[in-house]
């Protein structure tokens, strides 16, 4: 038994719903009881969906477990059939259903459906959202996948996005411009829009792009092992990884690649003058672990950012999180509590969080701006704009999502210099977001379906009480813009911890400042 | 005073229900907790169960409202549903840690769900053992919110029941007010009643544990919520009468609300209207501004709170709207019967439900307004129906007669937007 306040991922029933919900002519039965059909909210709400998600719910309640729940999942598998007539269906059991055992593979197989009926064991009690993705992407394809021959053209298929991911409907759009600028088609994307036909034609590509690691790549294993597959590494998300990937595309494929970088904006935006403010800039990073490396790399060589902190909360991708943190002289936050989260961010004390929507939240409580860059998230991340994060394209939008949440240079420059302006100040946020007439620390909650109360403030968690901050020096820290205020704090105590010195006076605090310049 | 007869053509409560099961488009019981530890504020709810449960509630709640809520999920893992690890010694662990770091909590409840019912973990006696263990500062109770036994609303209801048996005794002549209310709401019917010279008057549940309610035979209760069965038959269990009347929905369920409380306590009809007339006219002036859109459209109710039978009839009557399908999960006949009586005849009156049969009516029926889940709202609204999202119902202050403009502002603001918008070319 774990105590858990919120939570990054879903059970696993939820990711074959997004694998699901991806897909076109398939259908999902789920042995459920009443009140799981929440999941469809997820998609109809969180994503702006315009359809129901393709799944039926059997809904048992306590007075059908003395009975038949059996007949009653037969029932509901057969009116799904007749109703919606899918190419194919997926069944299987959420968690409740798993504990009474009715064994909705065996069901389904015993009704002589003339559809293929794939069934799903995701164990609800050990693994989470992402597995069940993965897992039943896999099953789908071993499932339908043809043997034949290879297209003529040189083709590929994309594998890995679904339903309720970030920003997968942008970046397959972009990477299937690039990969088309490359002189390669595209065979199937799946699972996005796929129908159970076109997952029949996989075997026909030539070689897989692996967008999404999370929820595809035990297909792509299994497409190598049975087809002579070979899926890409590198996942395309910032300029040098681009390149890595189209490098990774030209050795795959023999051919000469050439990609047009004339829409590629980032390089220069980053090395105008204008971003020198962006040098060393402390970042945290959270979030699933492929997006959490990509874009560890990105804001270290690309952003000119120091990263401070980072972590996943998929353990699949510990390895790999673990490897970028020792590069980059860090210990890896691999963990799904949200708390421990929270606590790691405060010690760090960051200029800016890219996480997910729930580093969002600690933001506003921390005071840190937060820019998203990783599932889950919330519907405002869902934008009605082209708003890729892979490719060229992605790059460029990746330098204006890292920006919009700082404070812009010359502001920040201004704001030191008369630090008590009664409009301009501080505590009024960044001047381009507009609206604050204070510090926002409270939590305006995006998801406008919800109720908005807020809890109390958190104890500032840099201050330990060991050291004594002398009057004149506490004034001044408090002259020093808020978002560099905790830096400050933690500096000048780290020094004063290092020399022995008990109190801090204004003197220490300068020395300090002189210590760590940069 | 008001017209109680339902008009020449009579009202639904001896109309045939529509009874059908299939798949339930509906919330589980848990979903109550969002609303339920915000109003309890000396509260934790510690739902007992799957990972499931706490993706529910951070999905309903619209994911992370708050950095550290008032509740939580004590997840199973594998090794509790092998025996390998004694659920009873991991809840107390896991209680005895969530108590240490907020010790502010003086209330806990343990909340069942589908997999703890399943597997039939005893939480009536894991609360009574760990109420030994933290009294007198921690009080433990327990109800469960499972789907396979409640249906979205029912979950407060199951919790207020849960509380029923362990309120004090009382001899005295009381009022007790039941069901959840925003704080403002409350505050309102309170200062109300006030007036009328009835301050006696105590409330289920009380913002915080020391607040005393208590119940006896001379208690007599009035429901502010449409879904409090069980609740119900636990204060008549426990000798307090209850006081029938249509729910404090607009100006004229307000009015007959309290007119049944009122004359319960003999208030004098002078001061009745000394102390209604000005509100009873402020809402009716906020209704009929806010209802213009609504006046000769058609509504279709998917069920989802229990609030589909009080509000179809003040959408009826005091909106100019007419029902199509009113479905509720549940129809008790002495909490919805009032509200039945004065529902004008005509419309299906359904409960439970076959969503993919039910879709195929609204559809066939094409209503001005459809009011259904979160699931079902952006589908339908794609296929060109306008609707309303039934759990907005839930999470915003719509009693009493200050609301009641706001009431019908909710209904009428999707009407109002779909005529507001202009997607298509200029000819």
């Amino acid at each position: 038994m774990k105590l858990t306040v919120w939570t990054y991922e879903g059970p696993p029933h939820v990711g074959a719903m997004r694998v699901a919900t991806a897909m076109k002519g398939l259908h999902y039965v789920l042995h459920a009881p009443q009140g799981d059909t929440y999941a469809d909210l997820l998609f109809t709400m969180i994503e702006r969906r315009n359809h129901r998600p393709p799944v039926t719910y059997t809904t048992f309640q306590a007075r059908d477990l003395g009975s038949d729940t059996a007949t009653l999942f037969k029932t509901a598998c057969q009116d799904a059939v007749d109703r919606f007539n899918p190419q194919a269906i997926i069944v299987g059991a959420s968690c409740t259903a798993e504990l009474i055992q009715d064994d909705p593979a065996g069901l389904a197989e015993t009704m002589g459906l003339s559809i293929p009926v794939i069934p799903l064991e995701l164990p609800s009690y050990s693994r989470k959202e992402n597995f069940g993705a993965d897992e039943t992407f896999y099953q789908i394809v071993r499932a339908l996948a043809q043997p034949q021959d290879r297209t003529a053209r040189m083709t590929c298929n994309i594998l890995g996005p679904t339903a309720l991911g970030f920003r997968n409907r942008d970046d397959v759009e972009e990477i299937t411009g690039l990969l088309s600028d490359l002189g390669i088609d595209i065979n199937v994307v799946a699972p996005l829009n796929a129908t159970p036909s076109d997952i029949a034609c996989l075997p026909a590509a030539h070689f897989n792009v692996l967008l999404y690691p999370e929820t595809g790549e035990a297909a792509a294993r299994w497409l190598e092992k049975t087809y002579s597959q070979p899926f890409t590494k590198t996942v395309p998300i910032g300029v040098s990884a681009t390149r890595d990937f189209i490098a990774e595309v030209e050795a795959i494929t023999g051919l000469p690649c050439k990609p047009d970088e004339s829409r590629l904006r980032l390089p220069w935006w980053t090395s105008s003058v204008d971003s020198t403010y962006l040098t060393g800039k402390r970042v945290f990073l959270f979030g699933d672990g492929t997006h959490v490396c990509a874009m560890a790399r990105m804001a270290r060589d690309e952003m000119g950012f120091e990263v401070v902190g980072l972590g996943c909360y998929n353990r699949e991708q510990a390895r790999a999180v673990r490897g970028i943190a020792r590069e980059l002289g860090l210990e890896a936050l691999i963990t799904d509590d949200y708390l421990e989260v929270e606590e790691a961010i405060a010690a760090a004390s960051p200029e800016m969080i890219l996480g997910t929507q729930m580093e969002r939240h600690i933001g506003k409580r921390l005071g840190i701006p937060c820019a998203v860059i990783s599932a889950p998230v919330h519907v405002q991340d869902y934008p009605a704009r082209y708003s890729p994060i892979m490719g060229f394209e992605g790059a460029n939008v990746i330098f204006d999502t890292l920006i919009h949440p700082l404070v812009m240079g010359l502001e920040e420059h201004l704001l030191t210099m008369f630090r008590e302006d009664f409009e301009f100040n501080d505590a009024a946020g960044p001047s381009h977001h507009g609206g604050h007439a204070q510090m926002v620390v409270s939590d305006t909650s995006a998801g406008n379906f919800s109720v908005q109360m807020n809890e109390g403030p958190v104890p500032d968690p840099t201050s330990d009480g060991n050291v004594i901050w002398l009057s004149d020096a506490e004034r001044e820290l408090k002259k020093i813009p808020f978002f560099v205020r905790g830096k400050a704090r933690r500096n000048t105590e780290a020094f004063a911890a290092q020399k022995g010195i008990s109190q801090i006076s204004l003197d220490t605090l300068y020395e300090a400042k002189a210590h760590y310049a940069r | 005073m008001n017209d109680l007869t339902p008009g020449a053509t009579g009202g639904c409560r001896t109309a045939p229900v529509l009874k059908q099961r299939g798949q339930r488009e509906v919330f589980c019981g848990l979903t109550g907790i969002i609303w339920l530890h915000r109003k309890m504020q000396d509260a934790f709810f510690l739902v007992v169960g799957s990972r499931t449960c706490a993706h529910l509630l951070q999905s309903a709640a619209g994911v992370m409202i708050f950095a550290e809520p008032r509740f939580g999920t004590a997840i199973l893992e594998e090794q509790d549903l092998a025996g390998m690890k004694d659920a009873h010694t991991e809840l107390d662990r896991e209680v005895a840690r969530l108590l240490a770091r907020r010790p502010d909590i003086r209330q806990l409840f343990l909340v069942g769900s589908c997999p703890s019912e399943v597997i039939k973990i005893d939480l009536a006696r894991a609360a009574e053992r760990l109420s030994q263990v933290h009294a007198p500062h921690v009080r433990v109770l327990n109800y469960s919110g499972s789907g396979i036994e409640t249906t979205f609303t029912e979950g407060e209801d199951a919790c207020l029941a849960s509380m029923v048996p362990v309120l004090k005794d009382t001899a005295a002549r009381e009022l007790l007010l039941v069901g959840a209310l925003p704080d403002v709401v409350e505050d309102q019917m309170l200062s109300l009643l006030g007036q009328m010279g009835i301050d006696n008057i105590r409330l289920l549940p009380a913002r915080r544990i020391d607040d005393t309610t208590a119940v006896g035979p001379n208690t007599v209760f009035a429901l502010t919520q449409p879904f409090l069965g069980e609740t119900h038959a636990a204060l008549e269990r426990r000798g307090a009468r209850h006081i029938a009347a249509p729910f404090p929905f607009g100006e004229e369920g307000t009015t007959l609300w309290l007119q049944a409380i009122a004359t319960k306590f003999g208030v004098s009809a002078d001061t009745f209207a000394s102390v209604t007339d000005a509100p009873r006219a402020r809402a009716r002036k906020a209704i009929l501004q806010a209802s213009e859109g609504l006046r000769g459209k058609s509504v279709f109710f998917f069920p989802d709170s229990q609030l589909e039978i009080p509000l179809a009839r003040f959408l009826t009557r005091e909106c100019g709207m007419t029902a199509i399908e009113v479905g509720s999960p549940y129809i008790h006949d002495a909490l919805h019967g009032p509200d039945l009586d004065l529902l004008p005849a005509g419309p299906q009156i359904s409960e439970g439900q076959d969503v993919d049969l039910q879709l195929d009516r609204a559809r066939a029926a094409r209503p001005d307004l459809t009011v259904c889940s979160l699931g079902l709202a952006n589908p339908l609204e794609a296929e060109g129906l306008t609707t309303k999202w039934a759990i907005e119902l839930v999470f915003t202050p719509v009693h009493f007669y200050e609301q009641a403009g706001d009431l019908a502002g909710l209904f009428s603001r999707p009407v109002r937007r779909k005529s507001l918008l202009k997607l298509e070319a200029a000819e």
